[in-house]
């Protein structure tokens, strides 16, 4: 959600970037030819998002700068994780030239690729990346079954 | 001719490339100055590099910590950020300051003390 007034076109500092004008050109082309925008008031936005797994732990990892870590909130039922959260924007005076950055509330929804033990899970928030440690459940664990060939 | 010949002849060398990717940034202006808001996640303090050279400021970021177990599912890219602006030369360049908190780089940008808007009391 964009609250910051956007004025391409009213910039007097155009020697910022020479590419600017062209840049807001393609991208008012896309918007026309894209009815239903992939970011807006709508959708929200929608930071990076990886997941990675080991034998023993999913990691979760959420890329969204500068945000504070209580703004975050992070639910688990049953498999399905979700993120949410809002980016506010913070007081700010004066005339703006260029706002690229989205605010507002996101969430994001997905099924784990494991049972993970709720109880053990952790969050923490550092340089603008949201890492969060799902220990896996034993009996989602692999196994080593030893067996005997007679 | 001879300079052509000899660039022939020697082996070529290509430049790494390195690949960057152009993080967001949302500019305005104040009494002071521009500040430039720059998001960089996954950058700390120490991989921040601000550079000024012939007018042009260049901001790089690099990722401190990438991970390094197989991703099962993945959106982000372990590409530096780099962006280079022009800057208005009424900036003074040495009163650029910088910081960065939970990976958003805020840099200010004063504006020397001769172009900004003053008030003449009449005598």
């Amino acid at each position: 959600m964009r609250l910051v007034s956007y004025k391409p076109q009213l910039t007097p500092w155009s020697s910022f970037d020479r590419l600017a004008s062209l840049r807001d050109l393609f991208d008012s082309a896309f918007q026309l030819a894209n009815q239903a925008p992939l970011f807006g008031p709508d959708r929200g936005w929608m930071p990076a998002l990886d997941i990675y797994e080991d034998d023993d732990r999913i990691t979760v990892r959420l890329e969204a700068a500068g945000m504070k870590k209580e703004d975050f909130d992070i639910s688990l039922h049953d498999d399905n994780l979700t993120i949410s959260g809002e980016r506010k924007v913070e007081n700010r005076d004066g005339e703006s030239f260029r706002s690229e950055r989205f605010f507002g509330k996101f969430s994001r929804t997905f099924t784990l690729p494991a049972q993970v033990k709720a109880d053990k899970v952790k969050a923490t928030y550092k340089d603008g990346v949201l890492t969060i440690d799902l220990p896996k459940a034993d009996e989602a664990k692999p196994h080593k079954i030893t067996v005997d060939v007679k | 001719m001879s300079e052509i010949v000899k660039r022939e002849t020697a082996p070529v060398k290509r430049a790494e490339r390195v690949e960057t990717v152009s993080p967001v940034v949302d500019i305005h202006q104040n009494a002071d100055g521009y500040v430039l808001e720059v998001e960089m996640p996954g950058v700390s303090k120490s991989g921040v590099e601000i550079t000024f050279e012939d007018g042009k400021l260049t901001l790089t970021g690099h990722r401190t910590d990438i991970p390094t177990e197989d991703a099962v599912y993945r959106e982000s890219s372990d590409a530096d950020y780099r962006r280079v602006f022009d800057l208005d030369p009424t900036v003074d360049s040495s009163r650029i300051e910088a910081s960065i908190d939970q990976g958003l780089l805020t840099v200010k940008l004063p504006k020397a003390e001769a172009a900004r808007p003053r008030r003449i009391p009449v005598a």
